[in-house]
């Protein structure tokens, strides 16, 4: 009987497993093919049929991207932006979250309620009024117009992931804390945020990588090169002539690979900020 | 009894303390709860944010889209209902808004159908499951745009590996033009589409095939249940609320869905494959037409609303804020 139900669950075992593997890479086909063509020199990629791998290996495009486009300036922008919106979020919701996270009081319903409401918009349904406010403000052109908006439209699943994590840490801590004579602020500082650290990564990360990866704000506000972040830079370089493919793909890669990586490590996490914890 | 006595005296003192301990507390919350600004100092720097870049913004849409706005943008007079009534007399608004409604129901449908047993199979155990997790992770965390990128160059009926990839496997004979009619084209966003949110759809239904209890399984197995009773009668309705949560984020996600289009064909050929978003964005800043993009903007900013009542619903949010 026993062998009999180990046999079966091998069986199954191998399908399983199998099909795991044809989902993964399929999910990771069209990344993997940018990778290969990223790799492969001029000349291959217009062969006609195109090909999977290089015949050449060529990390040539890699060390030229950064000469053909100004991808450092991308990449800069990219990142002063989207950490500056992301600071800007974790200084205002972690006391709102914490506030909210233990104490009941009047408006508290609204308050989570316009958080949950402003979770669900993204910031592509009001391009229209986004940009006639930012061209009221003279800010179309600069950083602290993507800024300020990345960090208003994100701050709802901070203040969700947040508010969730504090109301997990038991408040005798917090008693004991000030017993021992901390201030609330103090007790905040040197008990809770610690203990809710796994929750600041995640804020951290998942705002980062939004500010990093939007594209029609910063399509719609942005005209310069030194304005411009990665993703608008890089589909410029569609619209003309003869796309350049392969530094393209080089120029993504440099972008994706790292926010793929920070997502891995805050993947526990993200459904239950992102289902306002309706899920998990 | 000397021992006991001992003994006694520590207790009292922690008594003594606890007491110490709530008064103080209690003054301290009280002190807290009773200060002039209560919560406001608090949350006032969020709701600040929201007001001025997410409210305001969706005040000033609604108020453009009644006014009669020059092709700079200059906000001249109200003219009431006008802009809309240009919207409608714009011949390719009704197929648009088709367009989308398909858009929406394809792609949300094939989602939902593609992630159930995707997150089946990443829940069972499996030799490299954590790999195959993180390898679907892929999609999710990249940039739409680039994956759009991608997705452009696979299809390319030159240069396309999909081509290639077709004539090795003898499916077709000779390279096809994938985007080159706009049915076509149209099919093939709606796969990127798919296979952009299937990787978050896919982890919350697994967030909620944890929450299924193992034993209840076995004892179901016990009982002489086959596989397809066990998912139809205790699976199921326990993946309910992740499925519903999941339908109506992807439902205002794709509604919103614009990089996908603008990377892969433009909505082009003339609108011929945009979706209200990516129209009311092209009357804008394409044909300078600000006014009725604004009223497009809006139609589509009330649809939202209605998708963000139905997830309030479904989330049951506040029994979650309690």
């Amino acid at each position: 009987m026993s062998s009999l139900r180990t046999k079966r669950f091998t069986g199954r075992k191998v399908s399983l497993a199998i099909s795991g593997y044809i989902i993964g890479l399929l999910f990771t086909a069209p990344y993997i093919h940018m990778l290969l063509t990223s790799l492969k020199p001029k000349s291959e990629i217009t062969a006609i049929p195109g090909t999977y791998t290089p015949k050449v290996w060529s990390f040539h495009n890699y060390i030229e991207v950064w000469k053909i486009i100004p991808l450092a300036q991308y990449l800069k922008s990219s990142f002063f932006i989207a950490f500056c919106a992301t600071v800007i979020v974790l200084i205002c919701a972690v006391p709102a979250a914490y506030y909210v996270a233990r104490n009941r009081f009047r408006g508290r319903t609204a308050f989570l309620l316009l958080v949950l409401i402003t979770q669900m918009f993204s910031p592509t349904a009001l391009v229209v009024g986004i940009f006639r406010e930012i061209v009221k403000f003279h800010l179309v052109n600069t950083y602290l117009a993507l800024i300020l908006i990345y960090a208003a439209f994100n701050m709802a699943f901070s203040v969700w992931i947040l508010s969730s994590f504090f109301s997990s840490i038991p408040f005798d801590i917090e008693e004991a804390a000030w017993i021992d004579g901390a201030s609330r602020w103090g007790t905040l500082r040197r008990v809770i945020l610690p203990l809710a650290l796994p929750g600041l990564v995640t804020a951290f990360i998942f705002t980062f990588i939004a500010a990093w990866n939007e594209f029609v704000i910063a399509l719609t506000l942005t005209s310069d090169v030194k304005h411009e972040p990665l993703t608008v830079g890089l589909t410029s370089l569609i619209g003309q002539y003869q796309v350049q493919w392969n530094y393209l793909f080089a120029g993504s890669l440099i972008a994706i690979i790292p926010v793929v990586i920070m997502f891995a490590l805050i993947e526990k996490w993200l459904v239950g900020g992102l289902t306002a914890g309706s899920v998990k | 009894m000397g021992a006991g006595e001992k003994s006694s005296a520590p207790i009292s003192m922690v008594v003594l303390m606890r007491r110490k301990q709530l008064i103080h507390v209690s003054s301290k919350k009280s002190s807290l709860n009773k200060s002039r600004f209560g919560a406001l100092p608090w949350i006032a720097p969020v709701i600040v944010m929201i007001v001025v870049m997410v409210l305001y913004p969706a005040y000033e849409m609604i108020r453009t889209s009644f006014h009669d706005v020059d092709q700079t943008g200059f906000m001249k007079k109200w003219n009431g209902l006008t802009n809309y009534r240009v919207l409608f007399k714009n011949p390719d608004l009704i197929p648009v808004m088709t367009r989308t409604l398909l858009w929406v129901v394809v792609i949300v449908l094939a989602t939902v159908l593609i992630s159930l047993p995707v997150a089946q199979i990443l829940h069972s155990k499996f030799p490299g499951r954590k790999f195959v997790r993180y390898a679907i992770i892929v999609p999710w965390a990249a940039s739409v745009v680039m994956t759009a990128t991608s997705w452009r160059w696979i299809l390319d009926s030159f240069y396309g590996i999909l081509n290639t990839l077709c004539l090795d496997l003898h499916i077709i004979k000779e390279p096809i033009d994938w985007l080159g009619n706009t049915t076509q084209s149209f099919i093939w966003l709606m796969v990127v589409a798919v296979f952009v949110s299937v990787p978050f759809t896919a982890y919350v239904i697994l967030a909620g095939l944890t929450t299924v209890p193992e034993d209840i399984l076995e004892a179901a197995t016990v009982d002489g249940a086959t596989g397809f009773q066990r998912y139809r009668t205790i699976i199921f309705p326990l993946l309910r609320p992740a499925l519903l949560v999941s339908t109506v984020i992807n439902l205002i996600n794709v509604f919103n869905s614009f990089p996908i289009i603008w990377v892969i064909t433009g909505g082009g050929p003339g609108y011929a494959t945009d979706t209200t978003t990516t129209l009311a964005y092209k009357l804008s800043f394409r044909d300078q037409n600000i006014g009725a993009s604004a009223s497009m903007a809006t139609i589509n900013f009330m649809i939202i609303l209605l998708f963000i009542m139905a997830f309030l619903k479904v989330s049951k949010w506040k029994e979650a804020s309690e």
